[in-house]
């Protein structure tokens, strides 16, 4: 069921402070258990637990494989339709598809489009560049890179109630929680 | 502690097994070597062969004990007792390489030879450096340096286990320092010595270096192979995470890329350049059945590892991390068949004679012997290392 498209001032989700990653991953637990699947989480240094307990899936590796496998075709194809098909040179008696020699700028090809659908997928599957973000509102998030632990329940995680969030987030006793409203 | 005795007894096992049988095939080899000339010419050919095959993972374990000691990382505590009990055995294969010194240089090389020589004026150019007595020398510098590096890393870094001594940690950091370039210098010019001069020839830069490259990645896979034997046993398995795995998956696959890389630069360079004197080489190497050979190490020594490498699962998985680690220590001794009995042929067609399956496995088994004894001769796991417990922590959480 597709969610309506939300208004200014509708709830965006709510936001949790935790002290520890400890916490925050029971939290994501407790969260995740009742069936929760759209959270984000916010730390101050990078904890690996947290990206496996949250269930995200990134097709990110998919894409750089794609793109890496298209440069190696751009870059091969190249050079053949240059030196066998558009323009073929007799160059010290070599056959016209010389592809020994190709390889080097294939290789380099493939390299410079897996690296550029890398940087590019990353921003573009993030949401970035984006100069503002509703929880950036809370006062307390600026702790976020400090030494404070986050999670963000929003509201376009398909089973999102906000009188449940807030029973599920209070019964865990976080630091500080927060309703989060679009702008 | 008795969860401890199974592999202890399993090591035990071993170690006769592996001795037993390495008396045994030396024995035969030796035995059949002795019966006609052509035998004894076989068997240094193959010897030389195994010897090479068996260096790999005693040095390159120096030389990766070195890299780790500059770098650190969570992937070399893991293995780093496996990889001073095969660097422990230098001196063994310094040992070994006594056969070829005393009887080997005048049915391998043909720069021994003075009516060769004498028919020669390239060799003749050659003489000053590819004689004898200065080959003798050589080979004894090699080893000294290697054996010096070996038993100064494996005495250094048991001083800091007792002590936890900083001066020993800066010491070993200097002599790893110091010990890598020299390490990568020593070990170009052993290939030239007793892998390139086999075709006097030929000449190549970058043949030293696919050697020194082999070596790391023939001790990566034989360091995994280790690991998951030893992670099957109890309490062995908690302390190896998924993520030395991942490591060390992450760094073969970095070596069989760069072996690889190294390969074709060679490879192009000859091809593109087109010279008389150097493409003869890889004429024999891809003609008369031997390019056969050729693309099975294009395959397996590239890319059906490089292929199932890419995959982060495969990585993490200790059981397909160790299948490829096993196809890729195959394929490095199909490497060095291809790299040195093609010499032995003169432009001849690929044959394959029982010495040369014998030869490699009566060496293992002698060296896995050995390795096996330096092994159960100190704890596997370090457990006053600062940075192994905090590992160890790790560990345990995930």
């Amino acid at each position: 069921m597709k969610k309506p498209k939300p208004q200014s001032g509708d709830s965006f989700g709510y936001l949790a402070e935790f002290p520890d990653q400890h916490k925050l991953l029971d939290a994501i637990h407790t969260c995740r258990d009742a069936g929760y699947r759209k959270m984000e989480a916010y730390t101050p240094l990078p904890v690996h637990e947290v990206w496996e307990a949250l269930g995200h899936t990134s097709p990110l590796a998919k894409l750089v494989l794609g793109g890496g496998i298209t440069g190696a075709l751009v870059g091969f194809g190249m050079q053949y339709y240059a030196s066998a098909v558009h323009y073929p040179i007799n160059i010290g008696g070599r056959p016209f598809n010389s592809w020994p020699s190709f390889i080097v700028i294939t290789f380099e090809m493939t390299i410079l489009f897996a690296a550029l659908t890398a940087v590019f997928g990353m921003l573009a599957l993030n949401g970035l560049p984006r100069p503002h973000h509703p929880v950036f509102d809370v006062p307390e998030f600026d702790n976020a890179s400090r030494d404070r632990f986050f999670l963000l329940v929003p509201w376009y995680d398909p089973i999102y109630d906000r009188g449940h969030v807030e029973q599920l987030f209070d019964a865990m006793h976080p630091l500080s929680l927060n309703e989060v409203f679009h702008p | 502690m008795s969860d401890q005795t199974p592999l202890s007894t399993n090591l035990g096992r071993l170690q006769r097994a592996s001795f037993v049988l390495a008396a045994v095939g030396l024995g035969g080899l030796v035995l059949a070597a002795a019966l006609s000339p052509e035998n004894t010419e076989q068997f240094y050919r193959s010897y030389l062969m195994a010897f090479l095959y068996w260096l790999a993972p005693a040095l390159g374990s120096l030389a990766i004990v070195m890299l780790h000691n500059m770098t650190g990382g969570a992937w070399g505590f893991a293995i780093r007792r496996q990889l001073e009990a095969a660097m422990r055995n230098v001196p063994l294969m310094a040992l070994l390489f006594v056969p070829i010194l005393i009887g080997g240089i005048h049915p391998l090389y043909e720069w021994s030879h003075a009516d060769v020589v004498a028919a020669d004026p390239i060799l003749q150019g050659k003489a000053l450096y590819l004689n004898r007595t200065f080959f003798t020398v050589r080979a004894i510098g090699y080893f000294c340096v290697w054996i010096f590096l070996a038993l100064s890393i494996v005495r250094l870094s048991a001083r800091y286990d007792r002590t936890l001594s900083v001066a020993a940690l800066r010491k070993l950091k200097v002599v790893s320092g110091l010990g890598l370039g020299t390490y990568v210098l020593t070990m170009s010019f052993a290939a030239f010595d007793w892998g390139m001069s086999l075709e006097p020839h030929w000449f190549s830069t970058i043949y030293g270096l696919l050697f020194v490259i082999g070596q790391g990645l023939a001790t990566l896979c034989f360091a995994v192979l280790v690991a998951s034997r030893i992670a099957r046993h109890e309490p062995f398995s908690r302390w190896f995470a998924k993520s030395h795995f991942h490591d060390l998956g992450n760094l073969i696959m970095a070596f069989v890329m760069l072996w690889a890389y190294v390969s074709f630069s060679q490879f192009l360079i000859i091809w593109q350049a087109n010279l008389p004197e150097e493409t003869p080489w890889y004429l024999h190497r891809t003609g008369h059945g031997w390019q056969t050979v050729a693309i099975l190490l294009v395959a397996f020594h590239f890319v059906i590892p490089f292929l199932i490498l890419l995959n982060r699962r495969t990585k993490r998985n200790m059981r397909v991390l160790a299948t490829i680690a096993a196809a890729i220590l195959v394929a490095r001794y199909v490497e060095i068949f291809w790299l040195i009995a093609p010499a032995f042929q003169h432009g001849g067609g690929l044959s394959v004679h029982w010495m040369d399956i014998v030869a490699p496995l009566s060496v293992g088994a002698l060296w896995i012997g050995a390795f096996v004894r330096n092994l159960r001769g100190r704890p596997l796991v370090s457990l006053q290392d600062g940075k192994l417990l905090g590992q160890l922590e790790e560990a345990s959480h995930g």
